[in-house]
């Protein structure tokens, strides 16, 4: 027999794939992957008590589209009743106020250098979402997500024709102009209180 | 010298396993990099409403959430069934949430307290009249940017 060269045995490592799945599983559980995702929005800066609220500072009428939802979660855009389904296009068509309406909101030059010079934007429009004490936050974020995707349309639209490429695609830049060509403007209005608490 | 085939007939030579831990160590080294600890216990029930045009929460660390729900099924028997709001780990009122916002702001690094980001985790079933006392008491608290949580619909 040839004798052992090795005095010192190597240390038994077959544990440490257990010891290392241990923790594996360990950090697996008390992590979440999940992405946080949602609708970001801003809010407007609270009302400042020292100045009067000037109820006459009346934007508009033809300005503001009103949407509101009651607690049945039925919607009303203006002065009609609508589906959620239809408030996208009703909502794009306000934006955008392709046939210069008379009803819609009025344009006024902006010049944007990059869409070659002055444009006729709709700078003044404002959608008002208006909601009931008692309706669904699913309602309500449907409302949100509609007219977030009526100016992500909008806005992917103008990106193509302009630039010939989808909005997420374009340079900053580009972004920015066509986001001053269609700016975002949801407001969501003071609550009103209808009877006391 | 050497001896070649000295253990003489051995059938299958043994599948090496030493490179094992080194596998599970990059396995576990990813999943630490791409999650988060989770760091509150939901004691409110959250079930994200739907929508399709989401936007990614970047920099968690700019990120305070509130939770609003009704309580979960053990905290019921002794909580009701009333929407809540959840703030950290413990239940809260909504004249709290301004402190709340207050106290995580002063947590934060001050260069980055003009980006702080209140991401409001609400349940889908809520009646939006706590959802609006919520937004107004974080008007009044300076934190405008907010994000209403929600689940990608397909």
């Amino acid at each position: 027999m040839a004798r052992k060269k090795r005095t010192m045995p190597g240390v038994n490592a077959t544990s440490t794939a257990d010891i290392a799945f241990m923790l594996l599983i360990f950090f697996l559980t008390t992590t979440s992957m999940n992405t946080d995702k949602g609708l970001a929005r801003r809010l407007p800066p609270p009302p400042d008590p020292s100045v009067k609220q000037d109820d006459n500072l009346k934007v508009k009428e033809r300005n503001v589209l009103q949407v509101r939802i009651n607690k049945d979660n039925q919607l009303m855009v203006g002065s009609e009743y609508l589906d959620v389904a239809q408030l996208r296009a009703k909502a794009k068509e306000f934006i955008a106020n392709p046939n210069d309406d008379e009803t819609m909101p009025e344009k006024h030059v902006v010049n944007i250098p990059l869409l070659g010079g002055d444009n006729m934007v709709t700078k003044n429009h404002v959608i008002s979402v208006t909601n009931d004490v008692g309706t669904s936050y699913q309602a309500y974020i449907d409302v949100q997500n509609e007219l977030v995707a009526a100016y992500n349309e909008l806005r992917n639209e103008k990106a193509k024709s302009a630039f010939g490429k989808d909005y997420v695609n374009c340079s900053e830049d580009e972004q920015k102009a066509i986001r001053d060509f269609y700016p975002q403007k949801i407001s969501e209005a003071e609550p009103k209180k209808y009877g006391g608490k | 010298m050497g001896k070649f085939n000295r253990g003489g007939k051995k059938g299958m030579p043994e599948l090496n396993t030493s490179s094992l831990p080194d596998l599970i160590f990059t396995m576990l080294f990813f999943f630490m990099i791409v999650t988060t600890m989770r760091e509150v216990t939901m004691k409110v029930q959250f079930r994200a409403p739907q929508a399709t045009e989401l936007e990614k929460l970047e920099k968690k660390s700019l990120v305070t959430f509130i939770y609003v729900g009704q309580p979960t099924l053990e905290l019921q028997a002794k909580m009701g069934h009333e929407t809540r709001i959840q703030l950290n780990d413990r239940f809260a009122d909504v004249n709290e949430v301004g402190d709340y916002i207050y106290q995580e702001r002063e947590n934060m690094k001050e260069e980055d307290q003009p980006f702080m980001q209140v991401s409001l985790k609400v349940d889908k079933d809520t009646k939006m009249g706590i959802v609006t006392d919520i937004k107004q008491a974080l008007r009044q608290a300076y934190a405008l940017n907010i994000n209403y949580s929600a689940a990608q619909r397909n």
